[in-house]
């Protein structure tokens, strides 16, 4: 699961585009042009290494951290199938981390350093993840509508031009179609069970709803960057882009089950084709990220509880004549 | 730290206060295995990625959790990513054949046009 966060950085600390090798930089365009995939020994530009790693990096903590709101409901989920489907979501999730770990260790970041980093807060993840599962209703809107903006985002990055994150996101869609199936069916047994089930999704919605809408980022500030990555194929839409197709795609399913959307403005204009709506608290998803939303000190404390409880297994089975290579592809 | 986490599981647990984390020290994660996943009996064993492991065992374990979670799967192999050879890509134009090499492919042998025309001088002599 991962949206868009914000948009591009770019630090100074390396090489600019204009000092690269002009003929390097050449065949490595045209590779891309012709719609060939770029490989973690092949050269590439210092600009497209490091946006790589970070996209990929924070796509990995966003799986790990997305599965700490649903593992809250685990013990007390309704029924055994319900909890037994949860837990293969929650284990999914984090098999995702470890995919997308592997794929930006490819570009030489190690994957030591990149937990150091989430731990630390100097990466970020996805920040729908700083908001509570308040009731089971919030897991089964995350499961469906979270999952979906997360498909929306996943199969369009599926299509980018490096190696070994395309192969790990192909596999990741497979496994989100049954996330998605999940959700829906979870909504949809709530949608039509009791007043009080109803009642208890409409709120989750509600709540979620700001969420949902921040979730492909805020509009994309166009600069020279945004042009080169997406001549590059890592960026593969933009964000406005993204957030109109889960629109277009979920929200006629939203209404299909009488349920309300909390913003009077939302509604496809048929002229342009385009959804409109009231633009969520950008400054609110911005404070959020930076560390001040209801759940961020919760996340990154459980995550570090984890990480020092388990320290003494991981240093027990440590080799110390073992040899550290990065992964093939 | 504080913690009134809705999650019972968290809200009884003693999490550690925020200040800097410890860091992580190198192969804290262990080295990489690649992993070779065989569909069925008589198909190739094919990469689908890599796990990090202590030792081999423990590669095989998470190779299976990871890798054949759903997929139909028979077999499994992993690799110590170390122990992996591999041509460079910048090499690659050594794959091209330099000359000719059409005597190494069954579709270099095309004779039908030769066995056609030896029928009809035959048909012709009426020997056919």
């Amino acid at each position: 699961m991962y949206g868009a966060l914000t948009t591009i950085e770019i630090d100074n600390q390396g090489k600019q585009l204009h000092e690269e090798d002009p003929v390097k930089l050449a065949e490595f365009e045209a590779r891309i042009e012709r719609g060939e995939k770029i490989e973690p020994t092949d050269w590439m530009p210092y600009l497209y290494r490091r946006q790589l790693i970070r996209m990929i990096e924070q796509h990995a903590h966003s799986e790990i951290i997305g599965a700490l709101p649903e593992g809250t409901w685990i013990t007390r989920a309704p029924g055994f199938k319900r909890k037994l489907a949860l837990m293969a979501k929650v284990q999914d999730e984090a098999g995702h981390a470890q995919l997308l770990y592997s794929a930006a260790e490819t570009l030489g970041k190690t994957r030591e350093a990149m937990i150091s980093d989430l731990l630390t807060g100097k990466s970020k993840y996805s920040n729908v993840f700083n908001y509570p599962a308040k009731t089971w209703a919030d897991t089964a809107v995350i499961a469906w509508l979270i999952d979906a903006g997360a498909i929306v985002n996943q199969t369009a990055n599926a299509k980018g031009s490096y190696g070994p994150y395309s192969r790990a996101l192909d596999r990741i869609c497979y496994e989100e179609s049954f996330h998605l199936k999940y959700g829906h069916d979870s909504v949809v047994h709530l949608a039509t069970g009791t007043p009080q089930q109803r009642e208890m999704l409409q709120a989750a919605l509600n709540r979620w709803w700001t969420p949902i809408m921040h979730f492909h980022g805020p509009p994309d500030r166009v600069s020279k960057h945004t042009e080169v990555l997406m001549r590059w194929k890592v960026k593969m839409a933009t964000n406005d882009h993204m957030r109109q197709t889960f629109l277009d795609m979920y929200v006629p399913k939203i209404w299909e089950l009488g349920l309300t959307v909390p913003d009077p403005n939302l509604q496809k204009n048929v002229e342009t084709g385009k959804w409109e709506y009231t633009e969520p608290d950008w400054d609110e998803f911005k404070r959020v990220i930076n560390g001040d939303g209801p759940c961020n000190e919760e996340r990154l404390a459980v995550r570090r509880y984890a990480e020092e409880s388990g320290a003494w297994v991981r240093d027990a089975l440590k080799v110390q004549s073992g040899e550290y290579v990065a992964p093939m592809a | 730290m504080k913690n009134d986490s809705l999650d019972p599981r968290i809200a009884r647990t003693d999490l550690p206060d925020s200040g800097q984390p410890a860091a992580k020290t190198p192969l804290d994660q262990w080295e990489t295995y690649e992993v070779f996943h065989q569909k069925a009996r008589g198909a190739h064993h094919q990469h689908v990625g890599c796990v990090h492991a202590s030792n081999p065992e423990m590669a095989l374990l998470f190779a299976k959790e990871q890798y054949a979670r759903r997929m139909k799967c028979v077999n499994l192999w992993v690799v110590r990513t170390s122990n992996v050879h591999a041509t460079s890509y910048d090499d690659s134009d050594m794959f091209e054949p330099a000359t000719d090499k059409s005597y190494r492919e069954a579709f270099g042998y095309k004779n039908k046009h030769l066995i056609k025309k030896l029928k009809e001088e035959r048909a012709a002599e009426g020997k056919a």
